[in-house]
């Protein structure tokens, strides 16, 4: 496991009947999820059909921001078809969604399921339909009627905290959740005093829409006989669901299943506990019947928690030789309308814990105000603080070494943390890594000196050709929970893993994260089959289910691999050890010398006297012959907290031809070189970096939530908001280096949400490079990027 | 008010009554259970709920089911024959060209439309003819790479491509 890749061509997925038992870990072995997923199989929330269902729609608020006069839905409830429709008023203490990170100095206001007076975003809800059909559910709820006394909006952080902005929340001064900082003022005020050079940049980090393919959706039903309440769900986190709607709806947490089916994509908007699938489980328990909701795509535009919206004023200090003195960064970070489940960890411990990049900087100062506005909340969108982090990095690192006179790729080399562990200025100590290691390789890849040569050639033809570089950083795994505790967590960060061997000699592996398109039946079988020594198609793997998995924490933050893998690992080596005291019982040999190869337990120097572990399973069910004080039964439960995160890196390039005329960009060449420690499945881990960088290119060049001046959502349609098609991105070549993690048994990193970091201030680097102006605003756009190249000249502001 | 229409669905004729703005993904995947096709926007945007129509690929999401009367559907549980997968479900499977699955049903029906018209598409040709269907997770290289690897599964095996269902 863990061999690096040879070039940037991809990786070959193979067979697994074509793999070596011995080589099942590290294999890019074929998806064992794909036929379900290629032939119509597969069980997405909406493909259920209950019998007896019913169907639910939400009527939402049209405006951004008002209070409601009066909901008339007389004319609604009178349709053939419709069953019930209610509203705040209608329903006994209608619950509020909780918010699962606090801030010491957090501003924590209500969010109700149903708003009751007053709305924030448009896309709030306020009413609820049940009819018998989807179609007559939609019909009535464009009959229900609201009056609204509409309030001035706000929708960007900066503006939301000026003076005299309109106040969200009446609690909330001034707009603000909160106020946080890390890092030493004092230290880095003083290494500003010192500096050489000071370089400074305003930089947006816009907000972005998930837009998971497939929308959210819930069906829930409700057996009033024993009190069982089963919400099939679009979740990325099923325990996590059942824990927050079990307050939300007063319904106990024993007696709810959350299940997860298919579930079409995610990138943190599936993360979250919205009011939706709460009402679906309300309406089902009102009416004794199963109850369908699916959001629409217009609903999912309006009320999928968005992600980003930062404005960010850095500013870097630097010497004569081009060391790095000191980053100071101020952030004004919009968090929306209400605070969702983990909005405010998002802006502040996975954002300024990662502004030391792969960089020693001396001292760090980042401060950050939480604002609300009139759009829907914010929170964890892939990456979740960590893009917004190394885009100020990487983009000021563009910048400083522009102002010392270096070359990018050599300023970064000097200022690299080169020794491992490393405390940064900013709380976290990074566990490993070889930041010259992908840099170089990367170079090498671009062939960057050539490369120089034609920028400069192409520039003579008057050809604005550009590189951009983007050295980030990745922290996966947030843990230890004890930590997580300290900074804020309502929850902890452990991963839970049972590993249970059949009387047959078959293997179920149970784990409490929630894939939704990341192959983990296929990796965590591999992890499994590799620990016990048993065939890869001997081992099942269960996900995604509140009744069958007993404990879990759910997929996001990359953190699957990290913790769920190691969680796996952790309950087979428990199971192993046990098996190998059956098995010395059996070979009447003690414990110790008895010997755990391929699955085979043998008495050392005695290679004839061995007992397969598929065979002591057996044993240990029949249980006639076990050694004293030992209990039947062969399986084993595993609460995995690891130790710290896990830190995966990378240089990731972007060379670019820029029409100085038409303002369009060309994506000439895009080269990935990334460190996620061991891989589990390189072919996996290839597709994840595929779709991050499609997302950040994304970022870059297309995407972006505008709002206009009455905070409605102008880019609420794909034909509005520009989900990139597979003629927007390039063939990307990638490739990998391998620097294992020391921080979980499995020496992986994490590889979920790296491209979505790296890529978009590679993007832009490589077209401020090519134009060589300071700054251009994302999305970078035609008339954005022809103003900049028409403004160089001048030096203006774009 | 209803209408009765007749559409043949992978082979297997079904009549039914309607409402005239049934849509075609509405009585594919709620009236007959074919849930292969996704719904991702209702919009034409997305492609996740793309089939044959007369061989034709459309978006379902935006005809009317009784604009379908009389014709023969082919939804992504078509492709397969006898339980052996189309080369386009041996491409994809192959190369990696699925994450979560949602835009994949849709993304396979336009892709074998392509190779029908075109048995041997440049990576150019590829990308454009998918440019009405969206993906979230792949960022679409290694589906290039499926759609390749199935056109070339074709060629060489033109008798395997014909079980596709149209």
């Amino acid at each position: 496991m863990g061999a690096e890749s040879e070039s940037g061509s991809g990786v070959q997925s193979v067979d697994p009947d074509d793999v070596d038992a011995a080589d099942i870990l590290g294999s890019a072995i074929e998806r064992r999820e794909d036929p379900a997923l290629l032939t119509g199989d597969a069980e997405y929330t909406d493909d259920i059909e209950l019998p007896g269902m019913v169907h639910m729609t939400i009527k939402r608020s049209r405006h951004a921001h008002a209070r409601i006069e009066n909901i008339d839905t007389s004319e609604a409830e009178a349709m053939d078809g419709v069953i019930e429709v209610f509203t705040a008023a209608d329903i006994e203490a209608p619950g509020n969604l909780p918010t699962g990170w606090l801030l010491d100095s957090l501003e924590q206001v209500d969010h109700p399921i149903l708003a009751e007076d007053r709305v924030r975003y448009q896309g709030d809800a306020l009413a609820v339909v049940v009819a018998e059909e989807r179609y007559i559910a939609h019909d009535a709820t464009d009959r229900i009627d609201v009056d609204y006394d509409r309030l001035g909006a706000v929708t960007e952080p900066s503006e939301a905290l000026a003076d005299d902005a309109p106040a969200v929340h009446d609690d909330a001064s001034g707009n603000v959740a909160f106020d946080w900082d890390i890092g030493d003022a004092e230290k880095t005020d003083a290494a500003f005093d010192d500096a050489d050079h000071v370089v400074d940049l305003d930089l947006e980090n816009q907000l972005l829409i998930p837009n998971a393919m497939e929308p959210r959706a819930a069906v829930a039903e409700y057996n009033p006989s024993n009190d069982e309440l089963a919400v099939h769900m679009t979740s990325q986190n099923p325990h996590l669901h059942r824990l927050l709607m079990s307050g939300v709806i007063d319904h106990p947490e024993h007696k709810l299943q959350v299940r997860a089916p298919d579930v079409g994509g995610g990138f943190g908007s599936k993360i979250h506990h919205y009011a939706d699938e709460a009402l679906v489980a309300l309406a089902a328990k009102r009416h004794e019947r199963p109850v369908k909701w699916t959001a629409t795509r217009t609903e999912t535009y309006l009320t999928d928690a968005q992600g980003r919206g930062h404005d960010t004023h850095a500013e870097m200090a630097l010497s004569d030789d081009g060391d790095i003195l000191g980053f100071r960064v101020d952030t004004a970070a919009n968090l929306g309308a209400y605070l969702s489940t983990f909005a405010p960890a998002v802006p502040t411990y996975l954002y300024g814990t990662l502004l030391s990049g792969q960089y020693d900087i001396p001292a760090i100062y980042c401060s950050v105000t939480g604002a609300f506005t009139n759009v829907p909340p914010v929170d964890a969108y892939r990456g979740a603080g960590r893009p917004e982090a190394s885009f100020v990095v990487e983009r000021m690192i563009h910048r400083a070494a522009k102002e010392v006179g270096m070359d990018p790729a050599e300023f970064r080399r000097r200022n690299f943390v080169e020794e491992f562990p490393y405390q940064t200025q900013v709380a976290v100590e990074y566990d490993s890594g070889d930041y010259e290691k992908t840099l170089d390789r990367a170079l090498d890849l671009l062939d960057y000196d050539e490369l120089r040569e034609r920028q400069e050639a192409a520039r003579a033809e008057g050809k604005y050709v550009g590189v951009g570089l983007s050295a980030y950083i990745e922290a996966c795994g947030l843990a230890p929970s004890e930590l997580a505790g300290e900074l804020g967590a309502q929850a902890g960060l452990w991963e839970s893993g049972l590993v249970r061997f059949h009387p047959s000699g078959k293997v179920t592996a149970y784990c409490g994260t929630s894939g939704h398109g990341q192959g983990h039946d296929t990796t965590y079988a591999q992890i499994v089959a590799n620990e016990l020594g048993v065939d890869y198609e001997d081992v099942e793997v269960v996900e995604g289910d509140t009744d069958e998995i007993p404990q879990g924490m759910g997929t996001y933050g990359s953190r699957s691999a990290a913790v769920g893998g190691s969680a796996l690992v952790k309950s087979s080596q428990k199971l192993v050890e046990k098996a190998k005291r059956i098995a010395a019982h059996q070979l009447e040999a003690a414990p110790e010398d008895i010997e755990f190869e391929n699955g085979d337990f043998h008495v050392a120097g005695a290679p004839d006297r061995s007992m397969h572990i598929a065979e002591i399973a057996t044993q240990a069910y029949l249980a006639h012959d076990m050694p004293d004080d030992m209990e039947p039964g062969l399986e084993a439960t595993s609460f995995y907290d690891p130790d710290n995160f896990v830190f995966p890196f990378g240089l990731h390039a972007a060379v670019v031809e820029v029409d100085p005329d038409t303002g369009e960009i060309d994506i000439e060449r895009y080269v990935a070189v990334d460190d996620v420690g061991n891989q589990i499945n390189p072919k996996i881990v290839e597709g994840q970096i595929h779709g991050g960088v499609a997302q950040g290119i994304g970022q870059a060049l297309y995407e972006g939530a505008e709002y206009d001046d009455n905070g409605q959502l102008v880019t609420g349609s794909m034909q509005d908001y520009t989900v990139p098609k597979a003629e927007h991105i390039p063939s990307m070549e990638t490739d990998s280096t391998c620097t294992p993690s020391p921080v979980n048994p499995l020496g992986v990193k994490g590889v979920g949400e790296a491209g979505t970091i790296a890529a978009p201030q590679a993007v832009v680097n490589a077209v401020c490079d090519a134009l060589d102006v300071d700054q251009i605003g994302m999305p970078m756009k035609a008339e954005r990027v022809w103003r900049a190249a028409n403004a160089a000249t001048d030096g203006g502001e774009h | 008010m209803t209408r009765d229409i007749s559409l043949t669905v992978n082979g297997t004729e079904h009549e039914l009554s309607v409402e005239p703005r049934a849509l075609l993904i509405s009585v594919l995947r709620d009236e007959l259970d074919y849930t292969g096709p996704n719904v991702g926007c209702e919009s034409s945007m997305c492609g996740a709920c793309t089939v044959h129509l007369d061989g034709e690929a459309v978006k379902s999401c935006t005809v009317l089911a009784v604009q379908a009367d009389g014709c023969d559907v082919t939804t992504v549980e078509g492709l397969a024959t006898d339980g052996e997968f189309h080369p386009i479900q041996q491409g994809f499977q192959e190369e990696h060209g699925l994450q979560c699955g949602y835009c994949t049903p849709g993304m396979m029906m336009t892709a074998t439309e392509l190779l029908d018209r075109n048995p041997d598409p440049s990576e150019e040709e590829i990308r454009e003819a998918l440019e009405g269907n969206l993906c979230r997770c792949t960022g679409y290289q290694n589906i290039v790479r499926a759609v390749e690897n199935a056109a070339e599964k074709m060629q060489q095996e033109p008798a395997v491509a014909d079980g596709g269902g149209d």
